[in-house]
């Protein structure tokens, strides 16, 4: 992975530029390259490099005084939640000064009758949920690291999880931001309803990847706890039967909150793990749909009709707490699953869901050929796809055929209509991609966002955009010339 | 001036040498839109591709909103956000006033159902971003920042949404007897309980109206819940499903129409504000008030703000920050740096 050339002139006042920042927040400035190793990577962990320095602020004003400096001296910066990125967005380079939102968890204002809850953005996302759940409420976005990621990264990259099908994702959840400017000014966008006066600036600061500015402070929409979830599975002997399955299911008008789904590879791989007790067979989907009981049973029912259509080979309704944590555990610990027998790399390209049966075949096929192993498991309702290629990291060679093969399905993915990421963000991993979904002129248009926000581009600048395609506009940083 | 195609729209801007004001069907400008040479979209229809499977739709910007709205009922499915019908009205208008219905309370604004658009900026560079798949984060949501831009940052020449199941039942239920500042209280006692709740509004003469939808005996379940809650407020009673129409803002001739948009905890202190309330939505974070022409109201503080969509001239209310009008400005000046586009409805 390509990275640009650090700044040496930033190097080489390495010790005034800590010096500066220990004076403007004490105890929060950590250079001591053993203790700064740890912000060298984030869960995209192939790619390492540790910063100049980290810093850990505790609120609004301690970050806009740090930018202050940072901006003055023409420092990189790159803003961190908890670093569970898995496209490389939180990697840092040897010049720059990692921005880590760790010390900002305060729950600052909830408001049921409102149903907004305000947090400062380093709390991590379960523990928002967390704060209003005697309430009755619940924070919809749920990204299976939910434990881990903050909310501020969540914003950075507009994250989805499981329930996105019904709720949306990060985006369609976030009403405001109190966001900190790379020259230092604070700036609050959004507003009631998540709508401002004039652009909808919120809207494209969501998913920017920490580009635009630091988010310090989010305004999140909450909502009350729905009275019940229960899941079903259902079993199918091809891949193919069981996307027509979800497009009945779909088109029939029903909206559950989640549809999973996983194929044989996948099923085999988690049976050793996790025994969960699912089927022989080539295709599965995990449907879950919510209310009271009979409301349930009532859509449960819709379902189980849609299903039988199509000749499933299992059907298995959730009667109790115990058979839904069951049906959900072989999903849950997929990923898990997959890195105890193998190496691997997850996927996040989305397709049209008309698509499937052939993005599926043809995955098929080019794993076939590159001689690598490819498991399928993602969310069906919305075509967002992980494949996992495994593949043997101490066997030469291996990695670079993975990661070609990973581009190429990326690639099929573009040209049925989707695109390269569908949750977990370009950074670094899919930078180089971009050319692939966009033209010179669209990237130029969402570069030109960033101009007006960050100017001399010392914003976690060499993600996102091709490095050449961005070149000009970081060289052209005054300290830089 | 009307163009058939994109590349003759970009063509157009590319030539024009004095501003242009983009227009759709011009049914929602607003106070001082509309006054250059008008560059109409309707020549551009169609939809380009509607997958009812998959609850996608791409289409052009000139196309009617009932053609789209049309095809849509035809497969059950509809625009989640319920932008009003007014006769005239093109999807692309719809999308650069980022007009949005009663469901928004639930499903969101039209920008959340926005996945995908192309566009056209002030110096002709035909632009797309995101796409037509519901899940997309690659690179910036520039979908989000053309929904409600109002022709200031491009022509939209092309969209794509979500689409919406019509829930196969639809109830609307009103509590006739509250007053405005009465029927908040009630709407977030509504909202605030699991009842998913699809519409959630105020009128005069229908008091709080509040509408279920979804399966029949899951709404007829939710009815009963919802009516035990609301007990402190009267009898919920069977309302009137047109009502939802009659919340759009109309031309008033005793003044100027002004939009409130504000957290709902804070809609009762701005209703006793204001002289006349023409509608509350939202459950209380829209207020639509009639106050008498020329002049502004006296709002008490609130985290919203408040634009006057009638009259000569817009007014908002408070201003933007520096920092944000900077921002906005610096935008605008990107995508149109010869300042060629004034702006849509
Ligand atoms: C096991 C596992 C499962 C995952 N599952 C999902 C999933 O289901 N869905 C999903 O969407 N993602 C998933 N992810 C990816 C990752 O968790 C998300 O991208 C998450 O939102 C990152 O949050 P973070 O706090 O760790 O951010 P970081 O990794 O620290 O940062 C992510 C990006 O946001 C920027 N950023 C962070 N904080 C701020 C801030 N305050 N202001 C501005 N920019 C900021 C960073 O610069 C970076 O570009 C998963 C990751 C792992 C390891």
């Amino acid at each position: 992975m390509q990275m640009p050339e650090p700044d040496q002139r930033v190097i080489a006042r390495r010790d005034a530029i800590s010096a500066a920042l220990r004076a403007a927040v004490p105890d929060a400035v950590i250079d001591d390259p053993a203790e700064t190793r740890a912000y060298e990577c984030d869960a995209l962990a192939a790619y390492r490099c540790p910063p100049l320095a980290v810093v850990l602020p505790a609120s609004t004003a301690e970050v806009a005084a740090i930018l202050r400096i940072c901006h003055a001296e023409g420092v990189p910066v790159v803003p961190r939640g908890a670093g569970t990125s898995l496209a490389g967005g939180s990697m840092p380079t040897a010049d720059a000064v990692v921005i880590g939102l760790a010390r900002m968890t305060e729950v600052l204002e909830i408001s049921t009758d409102d149903r907004l809850i305000r947090v400062q953005t380093g709390r991590t996302n379960l523990s928002v949920s967390g704060a209003v759940d005697g309430l009755g409420f619940f924070y919809a976005p749920d990204p299976s690291s939910q434990l881990a990621c903050a909310i501020g990264g969540n914003i950075g990259m507009n994250s989805g999880g499981a329930h996105c099908l019904k709720y949306g994702v990060t985006t369609n959840n976030l009403l405001g931001v109190t966001m900190v400017l790379m020259d230092g000014s604070i700036v609050e966008l959004g507003g009631p309803m998540g709508e401002a006066a004039g652009l909808d600036l919120l809207g494209v600061v969501c998913g920017s990847e920490g580009q635009l500015g630091i988010v310090t402070e989010a305004t999140l929409r909450i909502l009350p706890k729905p009275s019940g979830a229960r899941p079903l599975l259902v079993a199918f002997d091809s891949s193919e039967v069981a996307g027509a399955c979800v497009a009945d299911i779909i088109r029939a008008g029903i909206l559950p909150v989640a549809i999973e789904f996983m194929d044989r590879p996948c099923i085999r791989a988690t049976e050793e793990f996790a025994k969960a007790g699912y089927p022989d067979c080539e295709a599965l989907l995990i449907i879950e749909v919510e209310g009271t009981a009979p409301e349930i049973d009532e859509q449960l029912a819709l379902i189980r009709a849609i299903a039988m259509r199509h000749a499933p080979i299992e059907f298995r309704e959730s009667r109790s707490e115990a058979e839904s944590a069951r049906i959900w555990l072989g999903r849950k610990s997929a990923f898990g699953a997959m890195g105890q027998i193998n190496d691997y790399m997850c996927l996040d390209g989305t397709i049209p869901v008309s698509a499937l049966p052939k993005v599926l075949a043809r995955i098929a096929d080019m794993s076939a050929e590159a001689g690598l192993g490819v498991a399928n498991v993602f969310h069906a309702g919305d075509g967002n796809m992980h494949p996992l290629i495994l593949y043997n990291a101490n066997k030469p060679g291996d990695l670079e055929r993975c990661e070609a093969l990973g581009a190429d399905i990326l690639r099929l993915c573009v040209e049925v209509g989707g695109c390269l990421t569908g949750e977990h963000g370009v950074g670094i991993e899919k930078r180089d991609l971009m050319g692939v979904q966009f033209a010179p002129v669209d990237l130029e248009a969402q570069m030109q966002v960033k101009d007006v926000f960050d100017p001399r581009w010392l914003l976690n600048a060499a993600k996102v955009f091709p490095l050449d395609a961005s070149a000009s506009r970081r060289e052209g940083r005054p300290n830089a010339a | 001036m009307q163009p058939e195609t994109e590349l003759a729209l970009a063509d157009i801007i590319r030539k024009a040498r004095a501003p242009l004001s983009i227009i759709g069907g011009g049914t929602r400008l607003r106070p001082g839109e509309g006054q250059a040479d008008r560059l109409r979209t309707t020549a551009l229809r169609g939809i380009t591709l509607y997958e009812p499977e998959a609850l996608i739709l791409v289409v052009r910007a000139g196309t009617p909103l009932a053609d789209v709205q049309a095809a849509l009922k035809a497969e059950g499915q509809m625009l989640g956000f319920e932008p009003d019908a007014r006769p005239g009205s093109t999807i692309g208008g719809v999308v650069a006033a980022n007009a949005s219905g009663p469901r928004r309370v639930q499903v969101g604004a039209c920008r959340d159902a926005l996945i995908g658009v192309r566009f056209v900026t002030g110096d002709g560079q035909i632009v797309k971003n995101g796409g037509r798949v519901m899940k997309n984060v690659t690179g910036y949501d520039l979908s989000k920042l053309m929904a409600g831009s109002r022709g200031t940052l491009g022509v939209l020449t092309e969209l794509s949404f979500r689409t919406t199941p019509i829930a196969p039942v639809s109830q609307t239920l009103s509590l006739p007897g509250l007053d405005a500042t009465a029927a908040i209280a009630a709407l977030t006692s509504a909202l605030t309980g699991p009842y998913e709740i699809s519409g959630a509004a105020w009128l005069p003469g229908h008091g709080a109206i509040l509408r279920l939808e979804g399966l029949e005996r899951s709404v007829s379940i939710r009815r009963k819940a919802l009516s035990a809650r609301l007990a402190e407020f009267g009898e919920l009673t069977e309302g009137d499903p047109q009502a939802w129409l009659l919340l759009h803002p109309n031309i008033h001739s005793d003044g100027d129409l002004w939009r409130i948009i504000c957290r709902p905890g804070e809609a009762p202190a701005l209703i006793a504000s204001l002289p006349h309330v023409v509608a509350v939505d939202w459950g209380g974070a829209l207020i639509h008030a009639l106050v008498p022409a020329g002049t502004q109201p006296a709002l008490p503080k609130f985290s919203g703000h408040a634009t006057r969509i009638s009259g000569d001239t817009q007014v908002i209310l408070p201003a933007p920050d520096p920092v944000t009008a900077r921002l906005n400005a610096e935008l605008q000046g990107r995508f149109d740096p010869r300042a060629i586009l004034q702006g849509a409805g």
